[in-house]
């Protein structure tokens, strides 16, 4: 029965990817017209953007945009010709009410910015004319890639699940047996040792969506054109704000008691310490929050860089240098990938280890 | 600045993504998948424990084996020792009344034989004192045929008649 009710949603999950995208596909052909219509502006490799009408290459603006979530999925440009896929805006204002349209909307035929509905998209944010607030829950960049993640991790652990499901007791077989060691060293190396052979099991689903989602997302975003999902402050701080609720919703007595009243400590010095552990307590998550988002932005802002390079001193026979580094980079990266998963994963199990940890004293 | 300031609808987003996701994943995948590999592990564990124990039972059935064929040996040896002793003292027994019953018969032969010789003995002396008193009639009959004879020989016993 669960596994009826499962593909339903499954195929429910399906719908809404196939929408998102049919929504916004015919604006590929929109774009292609506006190229040709462009076409009497004569310098063939100027972007196309308005900002950019001196020739001269600005690095860090390309970098910022890159990592950066935005409102349409740009691909690449090439001359007037705009490789990008609109998305979907959802945009909730109070006089308004709610609106759904393409993002396309904020784009004329010359691929200017051009206000819609009263609404204007500046900066990769949208804005209501009359100043209004605007709640902005747009399927952007970000956002579909998150939903494509997690299509890719439904599909393949409720496949692996449903296998181990079939035949317990058989050697695993295929992906089965690719993610099958990834498991055991995150229930192993992970959770029994910071949470402990009593407690780890309670938390293995939530260690185990966690260390997936943030390699999963890390993977994607390495992908050229892919979106920087664990590299945007919103997603990082969600994961550290479930990790907080899930750490202090467990902790016991011995948690509560290390904090504020640290025992074979002077009655004194807890003037001093207990500030700090409470400051501790929330200063965990926040660089949970801080690392994790860090450590992928830095990396695509280096790789970005390094491909910069060619273009900053516009000479091709650069490529010759960077392109090897830039692959020793890219591969540095997916270790990167497996690394902050791992480790974000491990912080938090060993948070939780301290939360659910017994008297032993 | 833009970076690291959360936006609202990526937090929505993230939070709503991430919670269908932990829910479906726990209930679907990390369920079976940890429930499985807990209970292979276990199955495993029981077989590797289940031939050790066979192992060792094994081991002890060969031991004991091994014991019940030394005793076996040791019995048997016993047995053929035992077996040859009684034998060694019946070939004995058996010697020892031949040659006390050839003992006995010789000393019956001997003691017979002694009888025999000396009846035999007191026969030939018995024969010889009859022929050595004939033959002596005999001369006497003939010596004293005449009486000068006669006489000269009764002086000579007489004579040693004297003497003694």
């Amino acid at each position: 029965m669960p596994i009826k009710t499962f593909l339903k949603k499954m195929y429910f999950s399906n719908i809404i990817i196939g929408l998102l995208f049919s929504f916004s596909s015919f604006s590929l052909l929109a774009n292609e017209e506006s190229a040709t219509h462009d076409s009497t502006q004569a310098h063939a490799n100027v972007p196309a953007t308005k900002e950019a009408e001196s020739t001269k290459f600005d690095p860090g603006k390309l970098i910022l945009h890159h990592i950066a979530d935005e409102h349409e999925w740009h691909f690449f440009t090439v001359g007037h010709f705009h490789a990008t896929l609109p998305l979907p805006c959802i945009v909730y204002t109070q006089s308004a009410g709610l609106q759904v349209f393409s993002s396309s909307n904020f784009k004329n035929e010359h691929h200017e910015e051009v206000p819609y509905n009263g609404l204007v998209l500046e900066h990769g944010k949208i804005h209501a004319e009359n100043g209004e607030h605007v709640y902005d829950i747009s399927i952007t960049k970000n956002v579909a890639s998150l939903l494509i993640s997690a299509v890719l991790l439904l599909t393949i652990f409720i496949g692996i699940g449903k296998k181990y499901q079939d035949n317990p007791h058989r050697a695993p077989k295929g992906l089965q047996s690719m993610f099958e060691p990834i498991i055991i060293f995150v229930r192993d190396e992970i959770a029994k040792n910071n949470i402990g052979e009593k407690h780890y099991r309670r938390f293995m689903p939530y260690l185990l969506t966690i260390f997936f989602f943030i390699w999963f997302n890390n993977m994607l975003g390495l992908i050229p054109g892919g979106a920087n999902v664990t590299g945007n402050i919103a997603v990082t701080l969600v994961l550290a704000i479930i990790a907080f609720i899930v750490t202090n919703f467990n902790g016991r007595s011995t948690y509560w008691t290390h904090i504020f009243a640290m025992p074979g400590v002077p009655k004194w010095m807890l003037i001093i310490l207990t500030p700090v552990e409470i400051v501790g307590v929330f200063m965990k998550p926040f660089s949970l929050m801080v690392r994790l988002f860090a450590n992928i932005t830095a990396g695509h802002i280096i790789l970005l860089s390094l491909v910069s390079l060619i273009f900053i001193f516009e000479n091709a026979a650069l490529g010759i240098a960077v392109v090897p580094f830039s692959l020793f980079m890219n591969v540095i990266e997916l270790i990167v990938a497996f690394i902050q998963a791992f480790i974000f994963t491990m912080l938090v199990s060993n948070y939780i280890g301290s939360a659910v940890e017994e008297h032993h004293h | 600045m833009e970076l690291i300031t959360p936006d609202f609808g990526l937090i929505f987003w993230q939070l709503l993504v991430f919670g269908i996701l932990f829910f479906l994943l726990a209930k679907f995948a990390w369920k079976p998948i940890i429930q499985s590999l807990a209970e292979r592990e276990q199955s495993i564990d029981e077989a590797i424990k289940l031939s050790e124990t066979t192992r060792a039972e094994m081991a002890a059935l060969k031991a004991g084996n091994e014991q019940l064929i030394a005793s076996a040996r040791a019995e048997r040896d016993v047995l053929i020792k035992q077996a040859k002793e009684a034998s060694d003292a019946m070939i004995a027994q058996a010697k020892l009344d031949a040659q006390t019953a050839a003992n006995q018969e010789i000393e019956k032969a001997r003691v017979s034989f002694e009888q025999e010789k000396a009846s035999a003995v007191a026969a030939i002396r018995k024969e010889a004192a009859t022929l050595s008193l004939d033959l002596a009639e005999k001369v006497l009959k003939s010596q004293l045929k005449d009486k000068a004879a006669q006489e000269k020989l009764v002086t000579e016993w007489m004579a040693d008649v004297k003497l003694s």
